[in-house]
């Protein structure tokens, strides 16, 4: 498909059940594609923020934006503009350690990426990294040089820089 | 704060009382008994039963849809759900408020804890089935929130663009008693439907419409939603302006005004589709521009300026791009365009577009002077037309029988024709039709109906029979499916597969089985007759008449492509 981009948008919804199936619902049935999603509680009470990233030509990502806005437990919705949001995904990464060579290697990755070792075994680490996307996968590109065991990623989350916000009250 | 000691299942009928609910159609089972008991102490509210859900949620879709006052349908858990799903669905792609009511299996009881999740008898997950075919839905957890969810959802379901709301009620819920409070107020943050349109919005408007040369107006059924069709006739007028209709639109502007120019779409009037798209100007009012309305969306009014009034913002720009987007109320926009018109520039007279209309009209429809005697469906069609007075309501089933209606019946009032138009549901007009009836009891109701569609909800003649709601049926039957026939026959060389019906059932001996009457009639004075009596009757009449199961519906844009390459004669 030509023109395609991937937007974040966030949204504030109603923090009770079977909201995140009517979101994911309405992707579905609309044939939306949802890259990733985050979901959890805001600093507003009964108020959980989901963190959406979308793929799609701009009239998609418009109808994205209106058909969540017509869901009654999607309180407000917003598209982060790609130039002005910072954004974050977390990862776990368990790691083969064959030897005490290996092991040496991956904690001088860890540091340059400024990641953490959470775990250790004989035979493995498991390594925490933070950061975009971009970050996430040039990591993760190095470790499978040495044997990717396992991995969890959070998908992405993000927020407006500077002052602008989505709230409920605004 | 005042409270009263009531059951969940009293505090709903209390809710919907204040609602002011005459009527509700539905049937019953095991996980919704307790609102049924207290149906005994609510004589106010008159319960239908229906022998179907289907029936059910159709005759309150109906009765939305002819009142403009929401409907409401009641059925059990599990099947009785889920037997619903096609009547919420039909509402939802019309945008006609439903308010459906579900008993569902107890989420908590003193002897067997929770069964919601165990796959318990007649346990169907409701809320999730009908996520994507209701504008909301929910699932109560204590009775004392029933006021505020039911208050809500009538709130939701009649405002902004309409659509079906289903409540899902446990029977715990139902029979638990609580302190009930029914002063709430109703506050959704997440919901607040569009009101005014935008001054800039109406000014540029105005201004486009002030300097058409050709200027056309498509009315959508959402100007019948916003009851605006004296609006809509007001500025037609004041602009000279030819007003199409989409088949959902059909009935917003009387159809012998002499600026009508019928339907546009797949079985269009020839008149509006060509009209259409000449158009330098296109006004279009609540509409969401289907895909058996543009055609090919590609040559839809491609040159053409386009003014999109619509409720709801995720229409503008779904399938057709506009210039000029207005996402407020049609009634006052219209209104408000209307005003700003008249500051700015004098009623039009007669100009080269008028003269063009009225040519093209004598042209493409042109009055009938020769009296055929055949039993053919535009001849029954105008036929009926003037047996029935003005206010009289037809419904129509689904396929030929509704696309004959909709290009030679002549409505002539707003919620005067009813139809399935989004989702196309076979089995729709009669339900319908008695959901009309009961919202209008001093009107008459007359289903057009073909022999394939009838027979889907042909069971409600019971409802219809013992609840004493006459109304008319008139079987045009062909013996056929009759739609998908036509398709088999033009684009796939006459090769018939599962479309004869046969002469299976005989329509009069089925009607009286019921307890209805009915009549075969063989000629259009017959067919005449037969209307005459249904009309003065005071019991349900099934009217058959037979056609030839080689008629197609002409004229028609086949799929795939523009208004402009219609085939055949109006």
């Amino acid at each position: 498909m030509e023109n395609q981009k991937t937007t974040v948008i966030a949204a504030l919804v109603e923090n009770k059940p079977g909201v995140l199936h009517s979101v994911a619902n309405m992707f579905r049935r609309r044939g939306f594609n949802i890259e990733s999603i985050t979901v959890g509680h805001t600093e507003q009470k009964g108020i959980a923020r989901m963190t959406i990233t979308v793929s799609g030509d701009e009239k998609t990502l418009e109808q994205v934006v209106k058909q969540m806005n017509k869901l009654i437990d999607v309180v407000k919705v917003g598209r982060l503009e790609p130039e002005n949001i910072v954004t974050r995904e977390l990862a776990l990464i368990k790691v083969n350690v064959p030897d005490a060579k290996t092991r040496s290697d991956i904690i001088n990755c860890v540091e340059v990426f400024r990641g953490h070792v959470i775990d250790v075994s004989p035979e493995t680490l498991t390594i925490e990294i933070t950061g975009t996307p971009d970050k996430i996968e040039a990591f993760l590109n190095l470790m499978k040089t040495y044997g990717i065991v396992e991995l969890a990623r959070t998908g992405l989350t993000a927020l407006s820089r500077g002052t602008k916000s989505i709230r409920i009250d605004e | 704060m005042t409270t009263t000691k009531m059951t969940g299942a009293n505090a709903l009928l209390d809710s919907l009382e204040h609602q002011g609910i005459k009527e509700v159609f539905g049937i019953l089972g095991g996980a919704i008994l307790p609102v049924y008991d207290a149906l005994c102490h609510h004589p106010k509210i008159r319960h239908i039963l229906a022998r179907h859900e289907q029936g059910a949620a159709h005759a309150a879709d109906g009765y939305a849809r002819a009142s403009g006052r929401p409907g409401v349908c009641f059925a059990t858990s599990g099947p009785g759900a889920t037997n619903l799903v096609t009547g919420i669905a039909n509402a939802y792609m019309d945008s006609s408020p439903v308010i459906a009511i579900t008993g569902q299996v107890p989420s908590s009881s003193v002897n067997s804890s929770y069964m919601i999740g165990r796959d318990a008898f007649q346990e169907a997950d409701i809320i999730g089935i009908t996520t994507p075919i209701t504008k909301y839905n929910h699932q109560l957890r204590s009775a004392a929130e029933i006021p505020q969810a039911v208050n809500a959802a009538f709130y939701i379901a009649t405002t902004g663009r309409p659509g079906p709301v289903l409540l899902d009620i446990p029977k715990n819920v139902q029979a638990e008693v609580a302190e009930i409070d029914f002063n709430t107020k109703i506050d959704i943050r997440g919901y607040k439907p569009p009101g005014n349109p935008h001054p800039l919005q109406i000014r540029k408007a105005a201004e486009l419409l002030a300097d058409a040369e050709r200027p056309v107006i498509l009315a959508g059924g959402g100007v019948i939603t916003a009851n605006a069709a004296d609006e809509l006739l007001t500025i037609a007028e004041l602009l000279l302006a030819p007003v199409a209709t989409t088949f959902m639109g059909k009935g917003s502007f009387p159809e012998i005004h002499p600026l009508s120019i019928g339907n546009i779409g797949m079985h269009g009037n020839p008149l509006a589709n060509k009209l259409l798209l000449e158009a330098d100007v296109l006004l279009a009012v609540g509409t969401r521009f289907s895909d058996r309305s543009t055609g090919a969306t590609n040559t839809f009014c491609a040159e053409a300026k386009k003014i999109h009034i619509d409720i709801d913002a995720a229409e503008i720009g779904k399938n057709i791009e506009v210039d000029i987007p207005i996402v407020a109320d049609a009634k006052k926009t219209l209104t408000a365009i209307y005003e700003r018109l008249i500051q700015q520039a004098k009623k039009k007279t007669e100009n080269a577009w008028t003269k063009r209309v009225k040519e093209a009209k004598q042209l493409l429809n042109p009055p009938q002077n020769s009296e055929p005697t055949e039993l053919k469906p535009k001849l029954l069609l105008q036929t009926l037309r003037k047996l029935l007075p003005e206010d009289a309501i037809v419904t129509t089933e689904v396929g030929q029988n509704q696309m004959w209606s909709a290009l030679y019946f002549k409505a002539l009032k707003p919620r005067t024709f009813i139809s399935s138009g989004g989702l196309g549901t076979m089995g729709f007009g009669f339900p319908a039709a008695i959901g009309a009836k009961t919202a209008c009891p001093n009107r008459h109701v007359v289903d057009i109906a073909g022999d394939g569609s009838f027979i889907m909800t042909e069971q409600e003649l019971a409802c219809s029979v013992l609840e004493d709601i006459p109304v008319t049926v008139i079987v045009l039957n062909n013996g056929v499916l009759g739609m998908v026939a036509q398709w088999q026959r033009m684009f796939y060389k006459k090769r018939y597969m599962a479309v004869k019906l046969g002469n299976s059932p005989d329509f009069v001996k089925l009607a009286e089985a019921y307890g209805a009457q009915g009549f075969h009639v063989q000629s259009i004075p017959e067919f005449q007759k037969a209307i005459k009596e249904a009309l003065k009757s005071k019991v349900t009449t099934v009217i058959d008449v037979p056609i030839s199961s080689e008629e197609d519906v002409v004229p028609m844009v086949p799929p795939g492509c523009g208004l402009n390459q219609q085939v055949g004669d109006y």
